[in-house]
């Protein structure tokens, strides 16, 4: 299915684009080992608050930690952050879902009901909470905002089994005498994973600033390890003379996050047939050669 | 075909389906706080012949499907009792359904969303053998054999059900409900979603069945002329009820119910220049939460007796042999 | 009596994800005033996209068509303004559909919906829409017309709807109605009385029906002359007795062979074997060589000419 098929594509050129841009970041902040040029914890204070240079690429913090260096290992904690907090919410969020829909009943609308108690507070908020109590650090900043993105994957996985609950084949499948678990997934989970797919790509980005702002606001990763959003912090008073501190995550945030947004629109249109683009009109005319004003 | 009474293999009695409709509200009348039920299967008594194909026709909303489906066990019964080879499983667990569900499979309405969009056919219809335990090279060579039955070649189960017609479709679902090597099979309106031509191959596929391999088959249906072509035995249902049952051609030639009348007259002309008499029934179908008091159909019955058939019940008795209707006009 | 509609070469393509449709290839179809004509065809021979071309109903972002529709013997509706076009729809010419429960808006009443088409075409003040409503709905048996008026489609049954939708379609009598499969999402019951209705209604304003069906049962109900489709072209036409009692070309025959009827002691029916070409290619020769039992090589090779048996009945084949 993935095969380029005569009128409609995956690679369309948005694809490519953003694809190749979050290709770059990830294999940059994997080989981050090679690729920086100093130790991101390496403090130097006689080269604080440098310029770039063609010694700091893109110049130092108030401590003389380079900023690239720093940009390319923060990047690892970030973005294996938001992979935890994605992963947390698929492993409680989906079953929920999955059972809530497939069962109904009692076990559904308790679900919802503290699905519906998590969103009622403002999401950071909640999380704020929970890393107050429980200490700080990376590992708890993942979980609290992991929690806070189930209720949402959990309802979007019960209305997908609920449309699919009632088609024929799931009916079928009862009557042939699959099992309850059989049924809900490796019948109905199958058919509902390309929209979760969707939903999750778009979650890695909000997830990245969400841990963002916990780091941003000190609940998060601890200094000094580097982390996009704690440059961010550490910047904010630097933006009118060294603006780069701060410049150099906040961008590669947003351009990673719009990628991600990019590329999984790109996956939604390619999975939705009626999204496809169709060649012009124009063209068609000529290759059929029928001709009508 | 006259029917031997055979063995049974499937005995209903008094089966009811109720769903609850509604709150729970004050009957001025008696003064009694009731429960409303729509009563989509009521009170309904039948035997299923080995080898027989019995046909249960009657319009939308009569219960038919509710029937074919809480005797699949897809719903549990409110009241009453199934009896599979002498069993009772009106009460039995999904669990405790299992080893009986090998026995009995289903055809569907509509062939294309019988099928798992996502695998292909051969997954589809492969599965099965794994949940059974059955060997599956066995099962291979079963679904090859089939194949050639109907007339599909073997790639058909490299493709994906998006790609096949509903003719095609509905042979693999035939397909599939056979390789447990099923004694019965409940077939719900299995040609209503084809075409005409594609219907007379499904049609001629399930009479070689039956007479290949013994098949025992619920057919339902609202379309009479198939009805009539392919069934052994009919039971007309009406609101809920069986109002009338019995070999195919007596039925058809000799209707003893209204209702059944009515549905007869109303056969679409098979010639334009044909003159026809059709039964004009009053107004619509009652709610089956509403059922009419007496005989249900006399709401809208042309030969409706006052006092008699909107009070009491008519009861379902045999007028002539293996012919049973529940009307006041026939004693 | 002349043409209210008259199809000329008309050619369709559809533009889908999965290539493009040759869904009507080349089709000549004639509709005279007062006339009921049947298409009947099977599922993709392009019965239902001929009706929805002539009003024009396509997303024309997706079609490709040629050819000519002409209305009342003049005017191309190919070529008509999308004003005139709004004039046409629901006024002059007016469709029905299969489902009258999606046809409907479930969240206004009947009278409200029947009461804009009267307000919007024919330009009647509301007091006005609600009596000449009342008076459609008693006019396609809805009684009492004042008590429905104000009842929700839900409220109604399947039938009683699609004598609600034919009240709105001869609303603003129409020179002619087009009825996609009026009666296969309904009750055995209710088939016949809603064709008689249409008849009526024919008899009483001299309007002209198209209908499109796969039921050759409704076909023998009410219609006068009959076009057979099948991949995209006619293969036969004529007045509906020639049609039943003498079917000339093979896919006819074998169609009305298909069908079960009572009384027959055979029980095997006749199918015919195989099935539809795909419309996505263009097909050489007679598209039904494949399936037909008097094909021979050159069926799959020349066209199959168009032979008149008479001023109405006519069929294409390449034998005599």
């Amino acid at each position: 299915m993935k095969k380029k098929n005569k009128l409609g594509k995956f690679f369309t050129l948005p694809v490519i684009i953003s694809l190749s841009v979050l290709i770059v970041i990830i294999l940059a902040v994997l080989f981050a080992a090679f690729l920086a040029t100093h130790d991101p914890l390496a403090l130097s204070m006689s080269e604080s608050l440098q310029g770039p240079s063609s010694a700091h690429l893109l110049g130092t913090d108030k401590t003389g930690r380079d900023i690239f260096s720093r940009l390319l290992f923060g990047g690892r904690t970030t973005l294996l952050g938001a992979l935890g907090v994605v992963i947390i919410s698929v492993i409680i969020g989906i079953p929920l879902g999955l059972f809530s829909g497939y069962f109904g009943g009692k076990v559904d609308m308790v679900t919802m009901r503290i699905s519906d108690m998590i969103v009622a507070f403002p999401s950071l908020l909640l999380a704020f909470v929970f890393v107050s109590s429980f200490g700080r650090g990376l590992m708890n900043a993942v979980v609290a905002v992991g929690i806070i993105y189930v209720p949402m994957l959990a309802k979007l996985t019960r209305s997908l089994v609920l449309v699919e609950k009632n088609k024929t084949y799931v009916e079928a499948s009862r009557a042939i005498g699959y099992s309850h678990f059989q049924i809900i997934f490796f019948q109905i989970l199958p058919n509902c994973i390309s929209t979760i797919l969707v939903q999750l790509t778009l979650d890695i980005g909000y997830a990245i600033l969400d841990l963002a702002a916990m780091s941003f606001l000190g609940l998060g990763i601890q200094p000094p390890t580097p982390d996009w959003g704690a440059m961010l912090e550490e910047g904010r008073i630097y933006l009118s003379t060294n603006p780069l501190i701060a410049l150099a995550p906040g961008i590669t945030i947003i351009i990673t996050v719009v990628a991600i947004n990019i590329f999984s629109d790109g996956v939604q249109s390619y999975l939705d047939p009626s999204h496809r683009k169709l060649p012009s009109v124009k063209k068609i005319r000529r290759l059929v050669g029928v001709a009508h004003e | 075909m006259e029917v031997i009474r055979l063995e049974i293999l499937i005995k209903v009695k008094n089966l009811s389906k109720y769903y609850k409709a509604g709150k729970k509200k004050l009957n001025k009348e008696n003064d009694r706080v009731e429960q409303p039920y729509l009563k989509a299967v009521d009170d309904v008594s039948l035997n299923v012949y080995k080898g027989e194909i019995l046909g249960i026709v009657g319009e939308s909303g009569c219960g038919k499907s509710t029937l074919g489906r809480c005797i699949m066990k897809l719903i549990d019964s409110t009241k009453g009792s199934i009896e599979i080879k002498g069993d009772n499983i009106v009460n039995h667990h999904f669990k405790q359904m299992k080893p009986y569900r090998k026995q009995m499979q289903m055809i569907f309405q509509n062939p294309f969303s019988s099928f798992n969009p996502k695998q292909t056919i051969g997954k589809n219809i492969g599965n099965v053998a794994k949940l059974y335990n059955i060997p599956q090279k066995a099962y291979d060579e079963k679904i090859t054999q089939l194949l050639e039955y109907i007339g599909l070649p073997l790639s058909t189960l490299k493709r994906h059900p998006n790609e096949l017609s509903g003719g095609q479709l509905q042979r693999l679902a035939i397909i599939r409900a056979l390789l447990l090597n099923p004694e019965f099979i409940m077939a719900d309106e299995p040609v209503s979603a084809l075409d005409v031509s594609v219907q007379a191959q499904i049609l001629n596929l399930m009479l070689d069945l039956r007479d290949e391999y013994k098949m025992t088959m619920m057919f339902i249906s609202h379309e009479l002329t198939v009805v009539e072509h392919i069934c052994d035995r009919v039971a007309v249902m009406y609101l809920g009820t069986i109002v009338e049952m019995g070999n195919t051609n007596q039925l058809f030639k000799n209707a003893l119910h209204p209702y059944t009348q009515t549905l007869l007259s109303a056969k679409p002309k098979e010639l334009p220049e044909l003159e026809v008499n059709r039964i004009i029934l009053k107004g619509d179908v009652p709610s089956a939460m509403n059922i009419p008091s007496g005989c249900r159909f006399h709401t809208r019955c042309p030969y409706t007796i006052q006092n008699k058939c909107n009070v009491e019940v008519p009861k379902f008795i045999e007028i002539e042999e293996g012919h049973w209707a529940a009307c006041h006009l026939n004693k | 009596m002349s043409n209210i509609i008259a199809i000329k070469n008309l050619k369709l393509d559809l533009i889908t994800a999965r290539g493009v449709v040759h869904a009507v290839r080349d089709i000549n179809m004639n509709v005279k005033h007062g006339e009921i004509h049947g298409v009947v065809g099977e599922s993709g021979c392009g019965k239902s996209m001929t009706a929805k071309a002539i009003l024009r109903l396509h997303d024309e972002k997706k079609l490709l068509y040629s050819g000519s529709i002409l209305y009342e013997d003049d005017k191309d509706i190919f070529n008509m303004t999308e004003k005139e076009l709004q004039n046409l729809r629901g006024k002059e010419v007016a469709m029905i559909f299969q489902d009258p429960i999606t046809t409907l808006n479930p969240l206004l009443t009947i009278g409200q919906q029947l009461s804009e088409v009267l307000t919007l075409h024919l330009k009647l003040s509301k007091k006005e829409a609600k009596k000449r409503s009342i008076e459609l709905l008693e006019s396609v048996e809805i009684h009492p017309g004042a008590e429905r008026y104000e009842q929700y489609p839900f409220e109604m049954s399947g039938g009683m709807l699609q004598r609600v939708i034919i009240a709105m379609a001869i609303a603003c009598n129409p020179k002619i109605i087009i009825a996609d499969e009026p009666t296969t999402a309904l009750d055995v019951t209710m088939q016949a009385q809603v064709l008689d209705l249409i008849k009526e209604l024919r008899d009483k304003h001299n309007m002209a029906v198209m209908i499109i069906t796969h039921n050759f049962g409704v076909v023998a109900e009410i219609c006068d002359t009959v076009s057979v489709m099948y991949a995209g072209k006619i293969v036969e036409t004529g007045e509906v007795s020639e049609i039943f009692h003498n079917p000339k070309h093979p896919y006819t025959q074998d169609l009305i062979k298909s069908i079960p009827k009572s009384g027959s002691t055979e029980k095997r029916l006749v199918a015919i074997p195989g099935s539809p070409p795909d419309l996505r290619y263009n097909i050489e020769g007679c598209p039904y060589a494949s399936r037909c039992t008097y094909a021979t090589e050159a069926c799959e090779k020349a066209e199959p000419k168009l032979i008149k048996l008479s001023d109405t009945h006519a069929y294409t084949c390449i034998r005599n």
